[in-house]
């Protein structure tokens, strides 16, 4: 008898769950997190990371009870590194999906594609990746470094620290090394670097051949003065530069090549050891000593379930821009696009690496700046870095076009501002 | 007596700070370590090495150069050991030991005693890390201390080393060095390094037969140097006085210029030939299947990512033999590759011969499948597919010329593989078959060929020709998912460029498509040079479609 009432009673609590679930699940009434990163082709490499982040970053999130006492939902679509498939994927994301918030994007070609539709239907973009800065859209949060938060201090370190006089800027031919170099060189020459000093030489999207070019810049670098590489190269290309420079003995003590695009990910897939020395600017490093870092470190690789898995600045730049978007959404207490927008500015996150990441009016981050060597272990030692963060300017003050250009989203309400004519110019950007 | 001991550690740190600034400003490490030995006898090996334990490279900088000053003969292990990344220090006690690694177990030893002590984790260490400045700094102490070896290539090295950072005490460490040295090019060496420095002496004679003895020398140290006397700086002043002195550097550098000039000639054909012998490996596999078969393979590259993925395989299963993976690997990627191949013949074209648009989709198709699987198997990101150390490095015949060991032992193996090939083609039964079969179909098998065997075996032979060129490539670039997808174009363009079906055609369509690059890539750049040569290629091919050597007579025909 007493047995019989125990079942009963232990059914009718399971029943009773049960129905709370379903009518839970019945209301629909999550939020949803679109995941636009390419899951298949070139970028693939690189992004299906990002999205894995994204996926650790909203389970985590649900586990603390969820955002506004609902749950997260993701919804992963793959763009397949073909660039007018984001834009497509961006509008079944918000059209279809209904999604309230969309994490994605890596190359600027692709995010160049995703900005008309994200701006048409006013949706919310968290781009995590360092790019050439010259934009600032109402819908999208930068959360990756703009050129004064990587390549500017990086050349600052080059000269000041390592005295470099002469300079090659190598870079991969697409939109962000050509805007980059362009930054760097009207930089240079404004700290009085002559022109026969610098090599600027422009390789095409996988590119393996690199015995001339390496054979160059070694002929370039032995004219007496301290000679260093400032790298755009991008993705797959840097596995055979760095081979090439190895067997042609160049070592990181006689021409360093600093990078912007390598990090702990890319090095991972790399023999490390003809690498040793070579330099690397990011806002993160795996191997930065920090307790928060370590939490990190520790979720994602139990997340993924690789004791092996390495974290890189992207990934922290995705983490920091999802905790800014759920503090947002609950100070605004609703995902409407306008309020979130608004409520986003000027929310402060740790960062991983013992700072505070705060996003500034014109949709940009604080940043620490970190120079680091490579290891043999293939993770970075940090040689240099910043005194606090370095906010992030989107419009260069080193290009004629954009010297004048301001964007605030809090006073202004635009985001390419001229300072000297007095007028917005919209959502145009060249 | 601690006090005592202290207050000779703020002396010594006092003047060891003083010296790294004149460091700092000449960059020059024999010359601090000569003011500090006359100036400070109290640094010893002991009290030096405790202070490679200091956090901070800047900390790092001054023990290393307290150290230099010390006459020990332990001195050169520390610096070697620090430069490889073998030091290290317990963290307990902060005592500095020498770390050897060999497989699994370490073997810590003390830097002071030498004494083996048992510690068995690598946990209860901490690395003595090092950076640029670090690695520069060891690197000209470890070159000033070895130059007395007894082994002739530590001494060639050491010379070659002094030579970049010439100043008075290396030139007197030169000098000395001459006096005895019997190895010719070492002294050859020293004898540069020596006129480098007697350049700037005011003796015109002295100057003389310095710029005469560095005539024959390419470095680049002299070429600057000789720059900086023969032409005017900015503002148009002579460093130089003398106009005859002038006069001489200045042919000195017209030889050099012209030797330089020379070379880099030689250089772009050895380059092009290299990136011909690459595009030769990756086409003959297309050569045979899309040349002698006519199937338009669009899975090609993803049969050689196939075998470069072998060759990483192989390297995970045997991590302590880098050298010998390589050689385990090839004949590996040729079987996976090739049993590949057979598959995707005998599975999907065999029903589609004679059909070339279906073919093509068909590949397109199982290219997807095959990267896909990749994905699933080994993840999305690169594997890294170490290189032996043979394969590393180069040959240099002088300082302005060598030639990489990876590309030497590639352009080898390309022109093994084609002759191979050619051979099989030629000599063997199955290569008669395969003839035949592409020749006439219907008559080879009226003659008894088993034509869908013989399709099956050649296909196979073209898949596995691509495995082995996937090993070739794991030295060059990425081993990811989409390493095939790089390499398709290129392998389509010299096998139409060379005209199909024919294998001397693919081999001099690859290496003039290759020298023909290199020669552009200095003059228009990388990405204009590729440009050019797709639109010679196009050119080419208008005025004669069937390529370089078109198959003639009957067979050209069907």
């Amino acid at each position: 008898m007493r047995n019989w009432l125990k079942k009963v009673a232990q059914y009718t609590v399971v029943s009773a769950a049960v129905l709370g679930f379903t009518a839970s699940a019945q209301a629909a009434d999550t939020i949803k997190v679109g995941v636009l990163h390419s899951l298949s082709g070139t970028m693939a490499i690189s992004e299906t990371t990002l999205k894995d982040t994204v996926l650790m970053m909203v389970e985590e999130q649900n586990k603390k009870g969820g955002l506004l006492g609902k749950k997260l939902e993701a919804v992963v679509v793959d763009p397949a590194s073909n660039w007018p498939l984001f834009a497509e994927k961006t509008r079944e994301l918000i059209e279809k999906e209904k999604v309230d918030v969309i994490f994605g994007c890596w190359t600027s070609v692709s995010r160049k594609s995703v900005l008309p539709v994200i701006e048409e239907l006013n949706g919310l973009l968290f781009y995590p990746v360092q790019y050439e800065g010259e934009e600032s859209s109402k819908n999208v949060f930068y959360t990756g470094a703009a050129p004064n938060q990587q390549a500017i201090p990086a050349v600052d370190y080059l000269m000041n620290e390592v005295g470099v006089k002469r300079w090659v800027l190598a870079g991969t031919d697409y939109v962000y090394p050509r805007t980059t170099n362009k930054i760097l060189e009207a930089y240079l020459k404004a700290k009085g670097v002559k022109q026969k000093d610098i090599m600027i030489n422009y390789t095409p999207f996988g590119h393996s051949d690199w015995q001339s070019i390496v054979s160059d810049i070694k002929k370039f670098g032995s004219a007496g003065k301290k000679t260093g590489v400032v790298s755009t190269i991008n993705g797959d290309a840097n596995v055979p530069f760095y081979k090439e420079l190895g067997n042609q003995g160049i070592s990181a003590e006689n021409i360093p090549v600093v990078a912007f695009s390598v990090g702990e990910e890319e090095l991972s897939g790399i023999d490390t050891k003809p690498l040793v020395g070579h330099l690397a600017a990011w806002n993160y490093f795996m191997s930065v000593d920090n307790k928060e870092n370590e939490a990190f470190i520790k979720s994602w690789q139990e997340f993924i379930k690789d004791k092996k898995r390495v974290t890189n600045d992207p990934m922290e730049a995705t983490v920091i821009g999802f905790n800014m978007w759920a503090k947002a959404v609950a100070k605004a207490k609703t995902t409407d696009t306008d309020k979130v927008e608004q409520a986003m500015i000027g929310i402060k996150v740790p960062n991983m690496t013992g700072g505070t990441a705060e996003m500034l009016p014109n949709h940009h981050l604080t940043k620490p700046v970190l120079i680091g060597e490579i290891q043999e272990n293939g993770q970075f030692e940090t040689v240099w870095q910043t005194d606090g963060t370095v906010p992030g300017d989107a419009w260069s003050d080193f290009l004629p076009g954009s010297k004048d250009v301001v964007s605030d989203w809090v006073k202004l309400k635009c985001g390419n501002y001229n300072t000297k004519t007095k007028k917005c110019s919209g959502q145009n950007y060249k | 007596m601690q006090r005592l001991f202290s207050i000779q550690n703020i002396l010594l740190f006092s003047l060891i700070l003083f010296s790294s600034f004149t460091v700092a400003v000449e960059s020059n490490p024999v010359d601090s370590g000569e003011i500090l030995s006359e100036t400070v006898a109290t640094a010893n090996f002991e009290n030096s090495i405790s202070l490679f334990t200091e956090k901070g490279f800047k900390k790092k900088i001054i023990a290393v150069e307290t150290l230099a000053t010390v006459d020990d003969s332990r001195v050169l292990g520390v610096f070697k050991a620090m430069m490889t990344n073998k030091l290290y220090f317990v963290k307990e006690d902060k005592q500095v030991v020498f770390l050897e690694k060999n497989d699994e177990s370490i073997k810590v030893s003390d830097v002071i005693s030498n004494e083996i002590l048992d510690i068995t984790s690598k946990s209860k260490l901490k690395k003595i890390s090092v950076n640029n400045k670090l690695r520069r700094l060891l690197r000209g102490y470890i070159a000033t201390l070895s130059i007395k070896s007894t082994d002739d290539d530590v001494r060639a090295a050491a010379v070659r080393q002094i030579m970049k950072n010439i100043n008075e005490n290396s030139y007197a460490l030169l000098v000395k060095l001459v006096e005895t040295e019997q190895n010719e090019t070492i002294f050859k060496d020293a004898q540069v390094g020596i006129s480098l420095w007697e350049l700037n002496s005011a003796d015109k004679q002295k100057k003389l037969t310095a710029i005469a003895h560095l005539t024959d020398s390419l470095l680049p140290e002299v070429k600057t140097k000789l720059e900086s006397i023969a032409l005017p700086d900015a503002d148009g002043n002579f460093l130089e006085s003398d106009e005859f002195v002038r006069a001489k550097a200045k042919s000195a550098l017209v030889k050099i210029n012209d030797r330089v000039a020379y070379y880099g000639v030689l250089e772009n054909v050895v380059f092009g030939l290299s990136l011909g012998s690459v595009l030769l490996l990756i086409a003959i596999g297309l050569a045979i299947t899309f040349g002698v078969m006519g199937v338009i393979n669009m899975a090609h590259g993803e049969l050689m990512m196939i075998g470069a993925y072998t060759a990483y395989v192989v390297q995970q299963i045997m991590p302590n033999y880098i050298g010998a993976s390589i050689f385990v690997a090839m004949p590996l990627a040729f079987l996976v590759a090739g049993a590949f191949g057979v598959a995707i013949e005998r599975l999907v074209i065999r029903f589609m011969y004679g059909r070339p648009l279906e073919t093509l989709l068909a590949t397109f198709g199982i290219s997807l499948i095959l990267q896909q699987m990749v994905r699933v198997i080994f993840g999305p990101t690169n594997q890294a597919v170490e290189t032996p150390p043979f394969m590393s490095g180069s040959l240099e015949f002088n300082p302005v010329f060598a030639i990489t060991y990876n590309r030497l032992y590639i352009f080898v193996f390309s022109i093994m593989v084609l002759i191979a090939l050619i051979l099989i083609l030629k000599k063997t039964r199955l290569g008669l078959q395969v003839r035949a079969v592409s020749q006439n179909r219907s008559i080879a098998k009226a003659m008894g060929v088993r034509s869908e065997w013989v399709d099956a075996l050649t296909f196979g032979l073209g898949a596995g020709i691509a495995g082995l060129a996937g090993v070739a490539l794991s030295q060059l670039t990425n081993v990811g998912p989409n390493l095939g997808q790089a390499y398709i174009i290129d392998s389509f363009m010299v096998v139409v460029f060379g005209g199909v079906g024919n294998l001397w055609g693919t081999l001099v369509a690859a290496m003039s498509l290759g020298v023909i690059n290199k020669f552009l890539e200095p003059w228009a750049g990388a990405v204009m040079a590729k440009i050019l040569a797709l639109i010679f290629i196009i050119l080419f091919i208008q005025k004669r479609p069937r390529g370089l050597f078109p198959q003639k007579g009957r067979a050209a025909e069907s």
